[in-house]
């Protein structure tokens, strides 16, 4: 009996202790049966998705399911390739106003040899947060400087980086503009053009510096010691085009500025922000540089613009041919990125072409499209189920597999609805 | 007399200026009309009549000079109100003092402000705009209806909306004050202080003054006279607030002084507290999902707005920023993902209950007949994430239409403007402008801005 009172006791503890804690995830054999299974390239396959030591296995009508596999029934649901927002700062940013709490921008404007991966921390209570809306698959940037550092792709699932680590890295610059800041930026238009020129002088002192490194490199003969140069020696694959940089650049004439670099220097590029891409749609297309746009829930840029332009920019880029991505560029609201492509969608995007913009178009941009971004036979199991139309407020997401891990749907805003929505004690006790 | 003459023509070029609010008539037609109060009519008309929604039923008939809307297909919700918005002001933040109750934002009106256009687009036709949240008692809020068109400041008031006052709790008059200054308040002990100390010193003077012999009192004060009228129930609070501690404090200073008229703000913590909410009478205005920009929104929930409602608290989902103000209907129907709140709940999110907050649902906040003629019109239901506002009407008068858009629908350009200005806001995790309470506080060089 004493016994038995102690195992309760324990078993009370346990519970209590566990009440902020996101439960395990389970991993094996899971048949998602009576889906309707939106692929890219079948359209939607009503019937089975059969997923298998962190892969999809099999997608179909039928499907023989093996007896050592978790059924979930998916009557009446739809299976959607996992979103993946391709600009955040997740995993390295936790609270907004605390600055020890954040790891996104480090000191320095030359500091390609920073690598997000490092710093990103697999336990942030963010990331539940994030995952439970279907998001399941971030890039995670250094922010800050001319160089910030090296951006990853990550899971939002696992223990340690190198678990979340998704198979992409890219190096980030944040482009020289002559553009305001911001509302505090008084600086005159004079000083912000010298300031800008300034910028690109020293830009072309990097890419000076570059040349010369690559030639004493190469010609190091043994014996021969070359100083321990991280910044020039982490921006070398770049240099060499080896290595995709991914270039903030939002205002016009920098991003003709950018595009006109890109060119010249052979960088393999990729352009995020953009958020004058509709004045330069056709440059960019002709370019041929795929592009990471948004915040698309934003203020116009000028005071002088339709009121609808953040919206309708993606949608304007596409259809002049631009190769059009969305991100969200937050950190504990990434979970608004479905919310950002239905806004994209209903402004000029569409439907079916915001969704791709959100899974197959940034895997592609990352050269992930083999392994993430779509349901295909082979592919990481990243998918989630819900009960409609992905974008819409009102859809439910019941299940999340990530790298074939069937998630909870718990975070701490689930935890907190379910302990304060009827309170204990109530009013009195 | 020579007084007198140099009186009146002072005042005839006020009288010449000052304009005429316009008020319209028209129909709208065989739309869904989303009344929020008393359910959904299908394929029903609206009639509006000097600014006034007239009538509301089917096959209602214009007369030949008024506009008519055909909505088939569309539909109808009352004009959406944010409680929280800086929009149409040129200052925030009286930023010297922790209490600066004489100071008035309506004192600073901005009928310019592109902003108001862009709140119309998104289906907004009236807003509160607010004093900023530097100081524990902060200035007087005006509520502003989005009379876009006009270029006189008087147009823009909300005629007869009651007074509302600006408080505000936690961190931000703590930095201001405590870390900027050196002075009281630097923290949640001193905050309550400076309240107990503002409203002890407007007792004694209204004492003062009504003890008064043959006019002799005490000299006169506006900071006082302010605080004496939040005492006798004139002035409505709104309260920047965000943990259930500092919430539950000024709920206690509140009832020792006998003031109940408060609605809190932000109030992201709410949720924890909400049986006692309700119990004062207090009501919330909420963020839809905003939490983690500063230490102290780290314990929200995006279920905020479900629990307070489903615990009797009266809640809306305001902006509190010229870009979320947009699409307010987005953000109430994140309402319906965290907590599964009806239609009807989740509109009168940005509608019934921002009104009663405000003190203005009798004229606002519904589609109802003798209200005024403030409607949104979307292509599809407004609670959609596809959803596109068509028409906004404030007064019967249509002043957005999406058929009639021009890209630059500024009223005035500023010589002075930079052409280059321009707002990239990279997603307020990045930006710090999402606490538009903060506005004006750093940019007048007094302090240095910390992230």
């Amino acid at each position: 009996m004493k016994n038995l009172i102690y195992i309760l006791l324990l078993l009370c503890v346990s519970i209590s202790l566990n009440a902020q804690q996101i439960g395990k995830s389970t991993y094996g054999a899971f048949a998602l049966t009576n889906a309707k299974i939106v692929t890219f390239n079948n359209g939607v396959v009503e019937g089975t998705l059969m997923i298998n030591d962190g892969r999809i296995t099999s997608v179909g009508a039928d499907i023989n399911i093996p007896s050592d596999a978790t059924v979930i029934d998916c009557e009446g649901k739809f299976i959607y390739p996992g979103m993946i927002d391709a600009g955040t700062t997740l995993g390295l940013n936790e609270i907004g106003a605390v600055s020890l709490t954040q790891d996104a921008n480090e000191i320095g404007d030359l500091t390609p040899h920073m690598e997000a991966l490092t710093a990103v921390n697999p336990n942030s209570v963010l990331i539940p947060v994030t995952r439970v809306n279907g998001v399941t698959t971030v890039l995670t940037n250094p922010t800050g400087g001319r160089f910030p550092g090296r951006a990853a792709l990550i899971n939002l699932h696992g223990y340690t980086p190198q678990q979340m680590y998704a198979g992409f890295k890219g190096q980030t610059m944040n482009f020289p503009s002559s553009g305001r800041r911001g509302r505090w930026d008084r600086r005159s238009d004079e000083d912000r053009k010298k300031q800008e020129e300034k910028n690109l002088k020293s830009l072309k002192t990097v890419w000076d510096q570059l040349q010369l490194y690559q030639q004493v490199k190469n010609n190091l003969e043994s014996g021969d010691r070359l100083n321990y140069n991280p910044e020039l020696e982490a921006l070398l694959p770049v240099y060499e085009g080896k290595e995709k940089l991914i270039i903030n650049v939002n205002k016009k004439a920098d991003i003709l500025s950018a595009i006109k670099w890109v060119q010249d220097h052979k960088v393999d590029a990729i352009f995020a922000g953009v958020a004058d891409g509709w004045r330069v749609a056709d440059e960019l297309a002709e370019a041929n540089i795929p592009v990471i746009t948004g915040p698309v829930l934003n203020y116009p840029s000028k005071n002088s613009d339709k009121y609808d332009r953040p919206y309708a920019n993606a949608g304007l880029m596409h259809k002049a041919g631009v190769k059009v991505a969305i991100r969200t560029n937050e950190t504990e609201n990434v979970r608004n990125l479905p919310f950002n492509a239905g806004f994209a969608a209903a402004y000029g995007l569409g439907k079916e072409q915001a969704l791709k913009a959100v899974t197959i178009v940034p895997a592609e941009i990352f050269g992930m499209d083999k392994e993430i971004g779509s349901i295909e036979v082979g592919k990481q199991a990243n998918i989630f189920v819900c009960d409609g139309d992905p974008f819409e407020t009102k859809t439910t997401i019941t299940h999340l597999f990530i790298n074939g891990w069937n998630v909870p749907m718990e975070s701490r805003h689930t935890y907190l609805y379910d302990e304060f929505l009827d309170r204990s004690p109530g009013l009195k006790n | 007399m020579k007084k007198y003459i140099i009186i009146i023509s002072l005042l005839i070029p006020i009288a010449l200026f000052s304009q005429q609010i316009e008020k319209g008539s028209m129909l709208i037609k065989n739309g869904t009309i989303l009344t929020v109060t008393k359910g959904t009519i299908d394929k029903g008309d609206i009639l509006i009549k000097d600014g006034k929604i007239h009538k509301i039923g089917r096959d209602l008939k214009a007369t030949s000079d008024m506009e008519i809307i055909d909505a088939s297909g569309m539909f109808v919700m009352p004009g959406i109100i944010d409680a929280h918005s800086h929009l149409g002001i040129d200052a925030v933040n009286e930023a010297t003092s922790p209490v600066t109750a004489e100071v008035f934002v309506g004192d600073a009106l901005n009928p310019f402000d592109i902003g108001i256009y862009r709140a119309l687009a998104g289906g907004c036709t009236t807003s509160h705009a607010m004093h900023g949240s530097a100081n524990a008692i902060g200035g007087q809020c005006e509520t502003i209806k989005h009379r876009w068109g006009t270029e006189d400041p008087e147009v823009l008031r909300m005629k007869d909306a009651p007074r509302t006052i600006k408080f505000a709790l936690g961190e931000n008059p703590m930095r201001v004050h405590g870390e900027g200054s050196g002075i009281q308040p630097a923290t949640r002990m001193g905050i309550e202080q400076v309240f107990r100390k503002a409203f002890s010193e407007a007792k004694q003077y209204k004492a003062e003054k009504a003890a008064m012999i043959n006019g002799v009192g005490p000299l006169y004060n506006e900071r006082m006279e302010v605080l004496s009228d939040i005492l006798d129930g004139k002035i409505i609070i709104h309260c920047h607030s965000y943990r259930a501690d500092e919430i539950v404090m000024l709920m206690n200073v509140l009832k020792d002084f006998g003031v109940n008229k408060i609605c809190f703000q932000h109030v992201n913590e709410g949720f924890k507290i909400a049986p006692e909410l309700a119990e004062f009478g207090a009501s919330a205005s909420v963020f839809a999902d905003w939490w983690a920009y500063k230490f102290e929104v780290y314990y929200s929930t995006a279920y905020n707005a479900a629990i307070l409602q489903r615990n009797g608290v009266i809640t809306s989902i305001n902006s509190d920023s010229r870009e979320l103000i947009r699409h307010l209907y987005h953000e109430a129907a994140k309402s319906q993902k965290y907590g599964g709140l009806s239609d009807d709940e989740a509109l009168a999110l940005i509608t019934l209950n921002p009104a009663k907050q405000l003190g203005i649902d009798n004229r606002v906040g519904s589609i109802e007949e003798g209200k005024d003629g403030d409607i949104a019109i979307f292509n599809v239901h407004p609670l959609s994430v596809y959803a596109i506002p068509q028409y906004t009407i404030v007064d019967g008068v249509v002043r957005f239409n999406i058929n009639e858009d021009p890209d630059d629908m500024r009223l005035y350009v500023d010589p002075n403007e930079d052409i280059q200005t321009y707002h990239y806001e990279a997603g307020h995790g990045h930006d710090h402008d999402h606490d538009g309470c903060m506005q004006d506080v750093f940019e007048t060089g007094l302090f240095e801005e910390k992230h």
